[in-house]
Protein backbone atom coordinates (compact mmCIF):
# COMPACT_ATOMS: atom_id res chain seq x y z
CA UNK A 1 0.00 0.00 0.00
CA UNK A 2 1.26 3.58 -0.88
CA UNK A 3 -0.58 4.98 2.30
CA UNK A 4 1.00 3.95 5.73
CA UNK A 5 -1.52 2.29 7.95
CA UNK A 6 -1.95 0.82 11.56
CA UNK A 7 -3.72 -1.65 13.86
CA UNK A 8 -4.79 -1.37 17.31
CA UNK A 9 -5.80 -4.21 19.31
CA UNK A 10 -6.14 -3.41 22.87
CA UNK A 11 -9.13 -3.91 25.28
CA UNK A 12 -11.83 -1.07 25.43
CA UNK A 13 -12.60 -2.00 28.85
CA UNK A 14 -9.79 -2.88 31.78
CA UNK A 15 -9.94 -3.49 35.60
CA UNK A 16 -7.89 -0.87 37.79
CA UNK A 17 -3.97 -2.14 37.48
CA UNK A 18 -5.01 -5.35 35.31
CA UNK A 19 -2.04 -6.40 32.81
CA UNK A 20 -3.56 -6.14 29.58
CA UNK A 21 -1.67 -6.85 26.18
CA UNK A 22 -1.38 -3.59 23.51
CA UNK A 23 -0.90 -4.62 19.99
CA UNK A 24 0.01 -2.75 17.07
CA UNK A 25 0.71 -3.05 13.60
CA UNK A 26 1.64 -0.78 10.68
CA UNK A 27 2.18 -1.12 7.00
CA UNK A 28 5.90 -0.06 6.21
CA UNK A 29 8.14 -1.34 3.42
CA UNK A 30 11.02 -1.18 5.60
CA UNK A 31 13.73 -0.79 3.18
CA UNK A 32 17.08 -1.55 4.86
CA UNK A 33 18.74 0.21 2.12
CA UNK A 34 21.09 -2.91 1.04
CA UNK A 35 18.68 -4.18 -1.97
CA UNK A 36 19.00 -3.29 -5.30
CA UNK A 37 16.14 -2.90 -7.76
CA UNK A 38 16.16 -5.00 -10.83
CA UNK A 39 17.88 -2.14 -13.03
CA UNK A 40 20.97 -2.18 -10.55
CA UNK A 41 19.88 1.06 -8.39
CA UNK A 42 20.43 0.53 -4.78
CA UNK A 43 16.95 0.57 -2.90
CA UNK A 44 17.41 3.68 0.02
CA UNK A 45 17.20 3.15 3.34
CA UNK A 46 13.54 4.15 4.04
CA UNK A 47 12.19 2.30 7.47
CA UNK A 48 10.55 3.20 10.80
CA UNK A 49 13.44 4.09 12.79
CA UNK A 50 11.34 4.66 16.28
CA UNK A 51 8.33 3.62 17.82
CA UNK A 52 6.54 5.37 21.02
CA UNK A 53 3.40 4.53 22.52
CA UNK A 54 2.17 7.00 25.42
CA UNK A 55 -0.46 7.18 28.19
CA UNK A 56 -2.23 10.23 28.75
CA UNK A 57 0.69 11.89 27.06
CA UNK A 58 3.31 10.59 29.37
CA UNK A 59 5.85 8.47 27.77
CA UNK A 60 4.91 4.61 28.63
CA UNK A 61 6.67 2.90 25.96
CA UNK A 62 9.66 3.43 23.39
CA UNK A 63 11.66 1.28 20.74
CA UNK A 64 14.38 1.84 18.24
CA UNK A 65 13.89 -0.01 15.21
CA UNK A 66 17.21 -0.52 12.83
CA UNK A 67 17.46 -2.08 9.62
CA UNK A 68 16.93 -5.40 10.05
CA UNK A 69 13.38 -5.45 11.42
CA UNK A 70 10.88 -7.49 8.59
CA UNK A 71 8.08 -4.96 6.72
CA UNK A 72 4.43 -4.15 8.56
CA UNK A 73 6.00 -4.30 11.61
CA UNK A 74 4.15 -5.35 14.84
CA UNK A 75 4.65 -4.21 18.28
CA UNK A 76 3.26 -5.67 21.47
CA UNK A 77 3.95 -4.61 24.68
CA UNK A 78 1.99 -5.15 28.18
CA UNK A 79 0.69 -2.58 30.36
CA UNK A 80 -1.86 -1.44 33.36
CA UNK A 81 -3.67 1.66 33.86
CA UNK A 82 -5.07 3.23 37.42
CA UNK A 83 -7.20 5.50 35.25
CA UNK A 84 -9.07 6.34 32.29
CA UNK A 85 -7.25 8.07 29.26
CA UNK A 86 -6.25 7.67 25.72
CA UNK A 87 -3.29 6.01 24.55
CA UNK A 88 -1.42 7.87 21.45
CA UNK A 89 1.19 5.75 19.39
CA UNK A 90 4.09 7.43 17.21
CA UNK A 91 6.03 5.39 14.03
CA UNK A 92 8.90 7.77 12.99
CA UNK A 93 9.55 7.60 9.83
CA UNK A 94 12.62 7.85 7.92
CA UNK A 95 11.35 10.38 6.13
CA UNK A 96 9.90 12.76 8.43
CA UNK A 97 6.72 12.13 8.93
CA UNK A 98 5.34 10.68 12.07
CA UNK A 99 2.26 8.02 12.05
CA UNK A 100 -0.06 8.40 14.69
CA UNK A 101 -2.78 6.35 15.84
CA UNK A 102 -4.74 6.70 19.48
CA UNK A 103 -7.28 4.06 21.23
CA UNK A 104 -9.27 5.23 24.71
CA UNK A 105 -9.21 2.54 27.62
CA UNK A 106 -11.94 2.94 29.97
CA UNK A 107 -11.62 1.55 33.78
CA UNK A 108 -14.26 -0.17 35.11
CA UNK B 1 1.46 -24.59 4.09
CA UNK B 2 3.28 -24.88 7.49
CA UNK B 3 1.25 -24.06 10.73
CA UNK B 4 2.23 -21.03 11.62
CA UNK B 5 1.49 -19.38 8.54
CA UNK B 6 -1.63 -20.61 8.66
CA UNK B 7 -1.72 -18.73 12.21
CA UNK B 8 -0.97 -15.79 10.32
CA UNK B 9 -3.77 -16.08 8.19
CA UNK B 10 -6.50 -16.91 10.37
CA UNK B 11 -5.60 -14.29 12.73
CA UNK B 12 -7.35 -11.04 11.98
CA UNK B 13 -5.16 -8.81 13.37
CA UNK B 14 -1.68 -9.95 12.05
CA UNK B 15 -2.72 -11.15 8.58
CA UNK B 16 -1.31 -8.53 6.15
CA UNK B 17 -3.82 -9.09 3.54
CA UNK B 18 -6.22 -7.56 5.78
CA UNK B 19 -4.76 -4.23 5.01
CA UNK B 20 -5.57 -4.53 1.15
CA UNK B 21 -8.87 -5.49 2.32
CA UNK B 22 -9.06 -1.76 4.35
CA UNK B 23 -8.12 -0.31 1.19
CA UNK B 24 -10.46 -2.05 -0.96
CA UNK B 25 -13.34 -1.19 1.30
CA UNK B 26 -12.11 2.47 1.05
CA UNK B 27 -11.70 2.49 -3.22
CA UNK B 28 -15.47 1.18 -3.24
CA UNK B 29 -16.80 4.17 -1.81
CA UNK B 30 -14.27 6.45 -4.06
CA UNK B 31 -15.83 8.27 -6.84
CA UNK B 32 -13.74 7.98 -10.61
CA UNK B 33 -14.09 8.46 -13.72
CA UNK B 34 -16.01 10.96 -15.78
CA UNK B 35 -19.69 10.14 -14.45
CA UNK B 36 -18.78 10.66 -11.41
CA UNK B 37 -19.69 7.28 -10.45
CA UNK B 38 -17.91 4.93 -7.58
CA UNK B 39 -18.69 1.30 -7.08
CA UNK B 40 -21.23 2.33 -4.49
CA UNK B 41 -23.44 4.51 -6.17
CA UNK B 42 -24.99 1.09 -8.03
CA UNK B 43 -23.53 -2.01 -6.37
CA UNK B 44 -24.86 -0.26 -2.67
CA UNK B 45 -23.52 -2.12 0.78
CA UNK B 46 -20.62 -4.82 -0.77
CA UNK B 47 -21.45 -7.33 2.04
CA UNK B 48 -24.45 -7.59 0.42
CA UNK B 49 -24.45 -7.30 -3.50
CA UNK B 50 -21.10 -8.86 -3.59
CA UNK B 51 -21.72 -11.66 -1.42
CA UNK B 52 -20.94 -15.15 -2.80
CA UNK B 53 -20.14 -12.96 -6.19
CA UNK B 54 -16.68 -13.76 -6.51
CA UNK B 55 -17.15 -17.93 -5.88
CA UNK B 56 -18.84 -18.03 -9.54
CA UNK B 57 -15.43 -16.45 -11.23
CA UNK B 58 -14.01 -17.08 -13.88
CA UNK B 59 -17.50 -17.04 -15.84
CA UNK B 60 -17.72 -17.06 -19.54
CA UNK B 61 -18.99 -13.79 -20.54
CA UNK B 62 -21.51 -13.36 -23.58
CA UNK B 63 -21.31 -10.06 -24.33
CA UNK B 64 -17.67 -10.08 -24.19
CA UNK B 65 -17.18 -13.74 -26.48
CA UNK B 66 -14.49 -14.58 -23.59
CA UNK B 67 -13.65 -15.98 -20.12
CA UNK B 68 -13.74 -12.91 -17.27
CA UNK B 69 -12.27 -12.96 -14.01
CA UNK B 70 -12.95 -10.75 -11.33
CA UNK B 71 -10.07 -8.57 -12.08
CA UNK B 72 -11.08 -7.91 -15.61
CA UNK B 73 -14.60 -7.78 -14.41
CA UNK B 74 -13.67 -5.04 -12.42
CA UNK B 75 -11.83 -3.42 -15.16
CA UNK B 76 -14.84 -3.92 -17.04
CA UNK B 77 -17.21 -2.01 -14.87
CA UNK B 78 -14.46 1.06 -14.81
CA UNK B 79 -14.14 1.38 -18.44
CA UNK B 80 -17.91 0.54 -19.82
CA UNK B 81 -19.73 1.78 -16.88
CA UNK B 82 -18.15 4.81 -15.02
CA UNK B 83 -15.79 5.99 -17.75
CA UNK B 84 -12.31 5.12 -15.66
CA UNK B 85 -9.29 4.20 -16.96
CA UNK B 86 -8.47 0.74 -16.34
CA UNK B 87 -6.57 -0.14 -13.03
CA UNK B 88 -3.39 -2.05 -14.22
CA UNK B 89 -2.91 -5.40 -13.65
CA UNK B 90 -1.20 -6.06 -10.01
CA UNK B 91 -1.92 -2.18 -8.90
CA UNK B 92 -2.44 -1.57 -5.69
CA UNK B 93 -6.07 -0.81 -6.55
CA UNK B 94 -7.05 -3.75 -8.18
CA UNK B 95 -5.23 -6.32 -6.36
CA UNK B 96 -7.36 -4.42 -2.90
CA UNK B 97 -10.68 -3.90 -4.82
CA UNK B 98 -10.62 -7.74 -5.80
CA UNK B 99 -9.39 -8.27 -2.01
CA UNK B 100 -12.41 -6.36 -0.82
CA UNK B 101 -14.70 -7.87 -3.18
CA UNK B 102 -13.66 -11.40 -2.59
CA UNK B 103 -13.39 -11.01 1.35
CA UNK B 104 -17.42 -10.49 1.20
CA UNK B 105 -17.61 -14.50 0.39
CA UNK B 106 -15.46 -15.61 3.27
CA UNK B 107 -16.37 -18.70 3.77
CA UNK B 108 -18.79 -19.24 0.93
CA UNK B 109 -18.08 -22.91 -1.08
CA UNK B 110 -16.58 -22.01 -4.72
CA UNK B 111 -18.47 -22.77 -7.60
CA UNK B 112 -18.02 -21.91 -11.50
CA UNK B 113 -20.18 -22.83 -14.07
CA UNK B 114 -18.11 -25.29 -16.81
CA UNK B 115 -21.34 -25.64 -18.81
CA UNK B 116 -21.94 -24.44 -22.35
CA UNK B 117 -19.31 -21.94 -23.74
CA UNK B 118 -16.99 -22.75 -20.51
CA UNK B 119 -16.29 -26.28 -21.60
CA UNK B 120 -13.83 -25.43 -23.77
CA UNK B 121 -11.94 -23.27 -21.47
CA UNK B 122 -12.10 -25.70 -18.93
CA UNK B 123 -10.19 -28.43 -21.18
CA UNK B 124 -7.81 -25.99 -22.26
CA UNK B 125 -7.16 -25.72 -18.50
CA UNK B 126 -6.27 -29.05 -17.75
CA UNK B 127 -4.51 -29.48 -21.01
CA UNK B 128 -2.35 -26.61 -19.73
CA UNK B 129 -2.07 -28.24 -16.15
CA UNK B 130 -1.05 -31.81 -17.52
CA UNK B 131 1.48 -30.09 -19.72
CA UNK B 132 5.12 -30.55 -19.06
CA UNK B 133 6.99 -27.06 -19.45
CA UNK B 134 10.08 -25.58 -18.49
CA UNK B 135 13.58 -26.10 -18.30
CA UNK B 136 12.90 -28.44 -15.55
CA UNK B 137 10.23 -29.92 -17.76
CA UNK B 138 7.58 -30.25 -15.24
CA UNK B 139 3.33 -30.42 -15.54
CA UNK B 140 1.49 -28.39 -12.39
CA UNK B 141 0.13 -31.98 -11.58
CA UNK B 142 3.37 -33.60 -11.10
CA UNK B 143 4.24 -31.76 -7.76
CA UNK B 144 0.52 -29.82 -6.64
CA UNK B 145 -1.29 -33.48 -7.40
CA UNK B 146 1.27 -36.34 -7.25
CA UNK B 147 3.31 -34.69 -4.46
CA UNK B 148 1.36 -31.98 -2.20
CA UNK B 149 2.18 -32.01 1.39
CA UNK B 150 5.66 -33.01 0.36
CA UNK B 151 8.83 -30.35 1.02
CA UNK B 152 10.91 -28.65 -1.93
CA UNK B 153 13.81 -27.35 -0.35
CA UNK B 154 12.57 -24.76 2.30
CA UNK B 155 8.56 -24.63 0.76
CA UNK B 156 5.53 -27.22 1.44
CA UNK B 157 4.44 -28.28 -1.94
CA UNK B 158 0.57 -26.85 -1.69
CA UNK B 159 -2.41 -28.47 -3.36
CA UNK B 160 -3.00 -25.78 -5.93
CA UNK B 161 -6.37 -24.85 -4.64
CA UNK B 162 -7.29 -21.26 -5.26
CA UNK B 163 -9.71 -20.10 -3.11
CA UNK B 164 -7.47 -18.15 -1.19
CA UNK B 165 -6.43 -15.50 -4.19
CA UNK B 166 -5.65 -12.64 -4.18
CA UNK B 167 -2.96 -13.37 -1.52
CA UNK B 168 -0.20 -11.78 0.49
CA UNK B 169 3.12 -13.51 0.03
CA UNK B 170 5.51 -13.40 2.49
CA UNK B 171 8.24 -13.93 -0.43
CA UNK B 172 6.71 -11.12 -2.31
CA UNK B 173 5.72 -8.70 0.55
CA UNK B 174 3.06 -7.82 -0.99
CA UNK B 175 -0.51 -8.84 -2.17
CA UNK B 176 -0.06 -10.67 -5.57
CA UNK B 177 -2.90 -12.46 -8.24
CA UNK B 178 -3.41 -15.55 -8.82
CA UNK B 179 -1.82 -14.50 -12.25
CA UNK B 180 1.47 -13.27 -10.76
CA UNK B 181 1.89 -16.56 -8.83
CA UNK B 182 1.02 -18.31 -12.39
CA UNK B 183 4.00 -16.64 -13.71
CA UNK B 184 6.22 -17.18 -10.47
CA UNK B 185 5.44 -20.94 -10.80
CA UNK B 186 6.19 -21.07 -14.67
CA UNK B 187 9.42 -19.00 -13.64
CA UNK B 188 10.02 -21.56 -10.54
CA UNK B 189 10.38 -24.49 -13.38
CA UNK B 190 12.23 -22.29 -16.45
CA UNK B 191 9.64 -21.82 -18.05
CA UNK B 192 8.94 -18.27 -19.97
CA UNK B 193 5.77 -17.21 -18.57
CA UNK B 194 2.66 -15.77 -20.26
CA UNK B 195 1.29 -12.41 -19.49
CA UNK B 196 -0.98 -11.06 -16.68
CA UNK B 197 -4.63 -11.67 -17.99
CA UNK B 198 -3.71 -13.61 -20.75
CA UNK B 199 -6.16 -16.47 -22.09
CA UNK B 200 -3.80 -19.22 -20.85
CA UNK B 201 -3.59 -18.14 -17.30
CA UNK B 202 -7.65 -17.41 -17.61
CA UNK B 203 -8.17 -21.03 -18.73
CA UNK B 204 -6.11 -22.00 -16.31
CA UNK B 205 -8.49 -19.77 -13.54
CA UNK B 206 -11.31 -21.80 -14.57
CA UNK B 207 -9.76 -25.57 -14.21
CA UNK B 208 -8.29 -24.60 -10.69
CA UNK B 209 -11.48 -22.95 -9.68
CA UNK B 210 -13.26 -25.72 -10.77
CA UNK B 211 -10.73 -28.01 -9.10
CA UNK B 212 -11.13 -26.18 -5.63
CA UNK B 213 -15.03 -26.57 -5.64
CA UNK B 214 -16.87 -26.91 -2.18
CA UNK B 215 -13.93 -25.17 -0.28
CA UNK B 216 -14.58 -21.97 0.91
CA UNK B 217 -12.98 -19.13 -0.06
CA UNK B 218 -10.25 -17.54 2.67
CA UNK B 219 -9.03 -14.56 0.87
CA UNK B 220 -7.14 -12.65 1.53
CA UNK B 221 -4.81 -16.17 2.47
CA UNK B 222 -1.37 -15.73 3.17
CA UNK B 223 1.34 -17.90 1.32
CA UNK B 224 4.96 -18.48 2.44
Amino acid sequence: MTKVRTRLSLPPTVLKGEVFEVKTLVTHPMDNGFMFSRDGQRIPRHIIHRFEASFNGALVFRADWHEAVSPNPFMSFHASVQESGKFDFRWYDDDGTVHTASAEVEVV
Amino acid sequence: MGEQVRALQDDEFLNPGLFAVEYGEELWSTQTGEMGLSCQSCHGDASESMRSVAAGYPQFDEELGSLVNLEARINEMLTAYMDAPALPHESDELLSLTAFVTYQSRGIPIGVDISGEAERYWQEGQEYYTQRRGQLNLACNQCHDDLAGFNLRGDRISQGHVNGFPVYRLMWNSMGSLHRMFRWCNWAVRAEPYELGSGEYLSLELYLAWRSSGLPIEAPAVRP
